[in-house]
């Protein structure tokens, strides 16, 4: 019963509703990822800071990213912020609003790493020439760390990206709900339709993420000093 | 000497990282075209005392006077006086992302506002005369020790300055990478050029310099014209550190 399963997919608005899905993927990933990155290299540079409260601060705020898992800070928003102040959230606001709390700790290190990865004689060479502390940043350091950044960004806009297939369990209807659904509706006609389906998804995930790695891979190549 | 030649001053210079004394009392005149050459074991203070005539080095008290300007009294603009002082690294500190010619540019356009075609015609003239023209689209990172540093004596160049300080320049170089880069500074020195040289390399120290200065321990211990300095130290504590250098 093999072409049954492919015959689902191919069946009606399936694959158009499969693509769908994909947007509503795609967007929150794109969404979460934007948001992030600006509000990670601000949060970067607050890292490099000496402050001690700063400093504190966001070593609180990466670690707790860092050890609670991304589903259970989405339970958390999705039924905790709504049950118990009254807020209603979709699961799509509550997807981003968790994707960018994540995202943003995540980018902030790596900015972090970036920016004291430029050796202090960097500076120096750039002071000695007469450069104000504005153009040091404009034109020595700031196009050095987006060199080293890019390709880390890219890798963790990556994984941003097939994190979202989490969002599933707080009832936003993507990619993988919707091809949850179409086999849920022809589970008795094509048994087979899960392969057809996941495969699928597996395949539109791979066209999505993969030319982005591959971006990263070549800049990181073209960019190696 | 005349006093109206002085191009460089410091007087009474003390300089400490918290409790250790880098620089204590430390007094010397550079006189316009002279080529002065500091030597001492290394953490005597000689690459601070250079860090601290181009403020890259905050002082505790003493003054610095470049041309009769003051630099230490706080009110000195200091990216206007960095572009009289060219300075020189060990490390080379080139720009990686940026090919030769951006290197050397960046100073003259984005600093000194000048335009691209004068400063570019400028940059080839200083690359040709180190034997780099045709490096000019290259990135650092495709040129060897020695290449690298020539550059950065033009780039320190380009800026048009009045002195230029060289902080150990051939000491991370390949031994048949010194030459090289040596030539390139006794040129300059013929030209006339005003310089302040700190360098473990003797020979040509005595080569190169009107005068050499011994510092150990933050203090000048020494100092003379490099014939009689080289062969009759006075001091004891020259005498000693010379001696390292010679194997008979």
């Amino acid at each position: 019963m093999q072409d049954l399963g492919i015959s689902i997919l191919l069946d009606g608005r399936n694959l158009i509703r499969l693509l769908e899905g994909l947007w509503v993927t795609v967007r929150i990933a794109l969404l979460s990822v934007a948001i992030s990155m600006a509000l990670g290299v601000l949060l970067g540079m607050v890292m490099t800071l000496k402050n001690p409260i700063t400093k504190a601060l966001s070593r609180v705020y990466l670690e707790t990213v860092r050890i609670m898992p991304q589903l259970v800070l989405l339970f958390l928003v999705y039924f905790g912020v709504t049950k118990t102040f009254g807020i209603h959230l979709s699961g799509e606001v509550s997807a981003i609003i968790v994707f960018v709390f994540w995202g943003t700790a995540e980018m902030g290190d790596l900015v972090r790493g970036a920016l004291i990865s430029i050796p202090k004689h960097q500076y120096e060479s750039g002071r000695a020439l007469g450069l104000t502390g504005v153009q040091i940043y404009r034109y020595i350091i700031i196009p050095q760390t987006i060199r080293r950044l890019l390709p880390l960004a890219i890798n963790l806009a990556t994984r941003m990206v097939k994190t979202t297939s989490l969002i599933v369990l707080i009832g936003v209807v993507e990619v993988l709900k919707v091809g949850q659904q179409i086999i849920e509706a022809n589970r008795y006609t094509a048994p087979s339709a899960a392969l057809w389906i996941y495969g699928a998804i597996f395949f539109l995930y791979f066209l999505v993420c993969f030319p982005i790695s591959r971006l990263a891979g070549r800049l990181e190549k073209r960019w190696q000093d | 000497m005349e006093k109206t030649d002085a191009l460089l001053e410091i007087r009474h210079l003390k300089k400490d990282y918290g409790s250790a004394d880098v620089l204590r009392n430390v007094s010397l005149t550079v006189n316009r075209g002279e080529v002065v050459v500091v030597i001492g074991p290394s953490g005597c203070g000689k690459s601070t005392l250079l860090r601290c005539i181009n403020g890259l080095e905050p002082i505790q008290s003493g003054e610095i006077l470049l041309g009769g300007q003051v630099l230490t009294d706080g009110t000195a603009k200091w990216s206007q006086v960095r572009q009289k002082i060219g300075m020189v690294f060990q490390s080379y500190e080139l720009f990686p992302h940026m090919t030769v010619m951006e290197n050397v540019l960046l100073g003259p356009l984005k600093v000194q506002g000048r335009k691209r075609e004068e400063a570019e015609k400028m940059a080839e003239t200083l690359l040709e005369r180190v034997g780099l023209l045709e490096k000019k689209s290259s990135f650092p990172r495709q040129l060897s020790g020695g290449q690298k540093q020539r550059v950065a004596i033009v780039r320190a160049l380009m800026m048009q300055p009045e002195i230029m300080l060289f902080d150990e320049v051939t000491a991370a170089l390949d031994p048949e990478m010194v030459r090289e880069v040596l030539d390139v500074m006794l040129e300059l020195a013929k030209g006339g050029m005003t310089m302040v040289i700190v360098t473990h390399e003797m020979q040509f120290a005595r080569a190169i310099a009107d005068r050499v200065i011994f510092m150990d321990a933050g203090e000048i211990v020494e100092s003379g014209e490099p014939e009689e300095f080289f062969t009759k130290p006075k001091t004891e504590r020259l005498q000693r550190f010379l001696n390292i250098f010679t194997f008979e």
